[in-house]
C-alpha cells in the first residue's frame, strides 16, 4: 500500500478541504464565544478584542453570579450521578449474573425509558411535584434527573458487568461470601472504569440539563448555573455578552474535561457510543 | 469463551432449576426474591419518577386543570375536551407540522447525511485534519445546551456573525430569528447534534473489512457505486439504529429552540416540546400541555416499540 495513485491523491486533496470548510463553520460560534469572554466590549458577532481581558472572567466570578450557582450544578449532578451509579449497579447485578423470570421484562422497560422524550414529560411532572409539594425541592429535583438517566446507566452497567469474568466469584461463592461482598469486593473493583464512564456519562447530562432544574427549582439561590445563565441573558442581555461569554466558559469547563479524561484516559468513548449502538 | 466454561457457568446460573420444568420449592422460591432484591431501587425510582408522570399525563390531560386558581384544586373529568380543543386550535396542527420539519430537515437528513458524510471523508483525510474536524464538531456536542444554544443565538442574530459575515461580501443578511426561524433552529441543530451521529458511524465504518472494498475497487466500482452497493448496505444495522436515536433525541429538543426563538415570532418555531411548556406555563392551560405531553409520549412510545421490535438490541 505504498504507492499512492494519482486519484487517491486528488481524492485526498478534496476531503481535506471538504472537511475543512464544514470544521470553519462548525468553529464559528464556538470562536465568538471564546474571543467575546475576553473582550470586554464584546457583540455578539465575532471580532478581535481591543485588547485581551480577564475582567469579564473577574465581573463574574462571584459568589452569586458564579459560585453559588455552580456549587448548585455540583449538588444536583454530583447527586444525581452518585444515586444513579448506586442503584444501577445495584440493579445490573442480578440482571448481569442470574437468570431471572423478571431479567427480559425488566430490560425490555429499560429499553424503553431510554426512548422516553424527557422533555415531554416536564408538564405532567410540573403537575405530580406541585401535587407531592415537591417544587423547588433540590432533593426531589436530584431524585427525578436520577430517575431519567438510571434506564441508560443500567443498560450501560449491565453490559459493563457483563464483561467482567464470573470465575473470580465462583470462587468467593464457594467460600460462603454474600451477594453484597461478592459485589463490593469482587465485582466493583474490576469494573472500575466502567462505574466511571457510567457516572461521568450521567453527571455530564445533568450539569447540561437546562429544563428539568428550569421548571422544577425556584429560589434563585437553590438554582444550578444553567438555570442562573440563562436568567443572567434575561436581565443582562442586551450589554454584558462579554460576561455571559465568560461566564458560559466556565460553567463548560468542568463537562469538557471530564468528556477528555473519559475518551483519552478511559478510552470510553467508544464505550458510551458502544451503549447506544444496540 | 471455551465450552466447559460456559457449561460451568450456565450450570451455576440455572442451579435451582434442575429439570427442564422444574417445581420450584419454597427454598429456591425464597432465594429467587432475595436475589430480585437488589432491582428494588431501581424499581421505585423508575415507577415513582417516570411511570408516575406518565401515568398522571394520561390522566391528567382528560380532566380540566389549570396552572392556578380554583380549578387546581378539584379538576373535573372531562373526557377528550382536551384533544378536541387541541385540533381544533389552530397552532397544534402548525406544530406538529413544524416538528415534523424539524425532525427529517435536522435529525434524518441533516445529522445523519453530515455525519456519515464526515465519517466517510475523515477515512480519507490526513491525521491533523481528521482530528481538528473531530475536535470541533464533538465541541459543539459535548457543550452543555444552555451554551450551545447562547453561541447559535448569536451565530444567528441579526447583528451576530452570519449577517456580519455577509456583510463583508456584500450581501445584507436577513434577521434570521425572526424571518426565517425555523431554518435557524434546524441549522443550529444540525449544528449541534451531528457529532453523535459521525461518532456511530465512525465506528460502524471501522467494522467494514476493507478486503471487501478492495476488491470492488480491484472489479472496477467507482467511488459513488462502493458507497452505496457495499459500504451502505454493511452498515444498515448502525444507520437504522442511529436514524431511531437520533429522531428520539430531536424531538425532545428543547432547550436550543427556547432560547433562540422562544418558539416565535409567535408560535412559528414552536415545536411540540416548545408549544406544551407554552401551553401549560405562558398561558396557563396546564390541560393543554399534559395532552400535547400525552400525545408526544405515544409517538416517542412508538418510535421505541418499533425500535425495539426491527432492531432487536440485545437485552440478555
Amino acid at each position: 500500500m505504498g504507492m499512492t495513485s494519482p486519484s487517491r491523491r486528488t481524492m485526498r486533496a478534496a476531503s481535506n478541504s471538504v472537511l475543512l470548510l464544514v470544521t470553519a463553520a462548525f468553529a464559528l460560534p464556538l470562536i465568538w464565544l471564546v474571543l467575546a469572554s475576553f473582550d470586554t466590549r464584546a457583540s455578539l458577532s465575532i471580532k478581535l478584542p481591543d485588547s485581551l481581558s480577564l475582567q469579564n472572567f473577574r465581573d463574574v466570578m462571584t459568589p452569586e453570579t458564579a459560585f453559588v450557582p455552580l456549587l448548585n450544578s455540583v449538588y444536583l449532578a454530583g447527586g444525581c450521578a452518585i444515586i444513579t451509579v448506586i442503584v444501577a449497579v445495584l440493579a445490573a447485578y442480578p440482571l448481569s449474573r442470574y437468570r431471572m423470570r423478571v431479567n427480559k421484562p425488566f430490560l425490555y422497560g429499560v429499553l424503553f425509558g431510554t426512548c422516553l422524550p424527557i422533555t415531554a414529560m416536564m408538564v405532567p411532572v410540573y403537575a405530580l411535584f406541585v401535587a407531592f409539594n415537591l417544587i423547588d425541592s433540590v432533593a426531589g429535583t436530584t431524585l427525578f434527573l436520577a430517575a431519567t438517566s438510571l434506564p441508560i446507566a443500567i443498560y450501560m452497567t449491565k453490559n459493563f458487568m457483563d464483561s467482567v469474568p464470573v470465575s473470580l466469584e465462583e470462587a468467593a461463592w464457594m467460600d460462603g461470601a454474600s451477594m453484597l461482598t461478592t459485589l463490593t469486593r469482587i465485582v466493583i473493583p474490576l469494573m472500575r472504569p466502567g462505574i466511571a464512564v457510567v457516572f461521568i456519562f450521567v453527571f455530564i447530562g445533568a450539569w447540561g440539563n437546562f429544563f428539568v432544574p428550569f421548571v422544577l427549582l425556584l429560589s434563585p439561590d437553590k438554582l444550578p448555573a444553567a438555570v442562573s445563565i440563562f436568567s443572567f441573558f434575561g436581565q443582562y442581555g442586551t450589554v454584558a455578552y462579554g460576561q455571559l461569554a465568560a461566564f458560559s466558559l466556565l460553567y463548560s469547563l468542568p463537562v469538557i474535561t471530564l468528556y477528555v479524561f473519559v475518551s483519552r484516559v478511559l478510552g470510553g468513548s467508544s464505550a458510551m457510543a458502544g451503549a447506544v449502538k444496540g | 469463551m471455551s465450552a466447559p466454561t460456559t457449561a460451568r457457568q450456565n450450570d451455576r446460573l440455572g442451579r435451582e432449576k434442575p429439570s427442564p420444568r422444574p417445581r420450584r420449592p419454597h427454598a429456591a422460591t425464597h432465594r429467587s426474591f432475595l436475589r430480585a432484591v437488589p432491582l428494588l431501587p431501581a424499581v421505585i425510582l423508575l415507577a415513582v419518577f417516570l411511570l408516575g408522570p406518565v401515568i398522571s399525563s394520561f390522566y391528567g390531560s382528560l380532566t380540566d386543570s389549570s396552572l392556578s386558581g380554583a380549578s387546581a384544586q378539584d379538576s373535573r373529568f372531562v373526557g377528550l375536551d382536551n384533544y378536541s380543543a387541541l385540533f381544533a386550535d389552530a397552532d397544534f396542527p402548525k406544530s406538529i407540522l413544524l416538528t415534523l420539519l424539524f425532525l427529517v430537515a435536522s435529525a434524518i437528513v441533516g445529522q445523519n447525511v453530515l455525519g456519515l458524510g464526515l465519517a466517510l471523508l475523515m477515512r480519507s483525510s490526513n491525521r491533523v485534519v481528521r482530528s481538528l474536524v473531530g475536535t470541533l464538531v464533538v465541541t459543539a456536542w459535548v457543550l452543555p445546551e444552555i451554551v450551545a444554544a447562547f453561541a447559535a443565538y448569536a451565530f444567528f442574530n441579526d447583528s451576530g456573525t452570519l449577517n456580519n459575515m455577509l456583510g463583508a461580501v456584500g450581501i445584507d443578511g436577513p434577521n434570521w430569528l425572526y424571518t426565517l426561524p425555523m431554518l435557524s433552529v434546524i441549522l443550529a441543530n444540525v449544528w449541534r447534534g451531528t457529532a453523535f451521529s459521525m461518532l456511530v458511524y465512525a465506528a460502524a465504518l471501522q467494522d467494514v473489512p476493507p478486503e471487501i472494498t478492495e476488491s470492488a475497487e480491484v472489479d472496477g466500482a467507482h467511488g459513488w457505486q462502493r458507497l452505496i452497493f457495499i459500504t451502505i448496505p454493511m452498515i444498515r444495522r448502525s444507520i437504522s439504529t442511529n436514524l431511531m436515536l437520533t429522531t428520539l433525541q430531536t424531538l425532545s429538543v428543547f432547550t436550543l429552540i427556547f432560547v433562540m426563538t422562544g418558539g416565535g415570532p409567535g408560535t412559528d418555531s414552536s415545536t411540540l416540546p416548545v408549544l406544551a411548556y407554552q401551553e401549560a406555563f405562558q398561558f396557563g392551560q396546564l390541560g393543554f400541555g399534559t395532552a400535547i405531553a400525552t400525545i408526544m409520549l405515544l409517538v416517542g412510545a412508538v418510535f421505541s416499540i418499533a425500535y425495539i421490535r426491527v432492531l432487536k438490541p440485545e437485552v440478555d
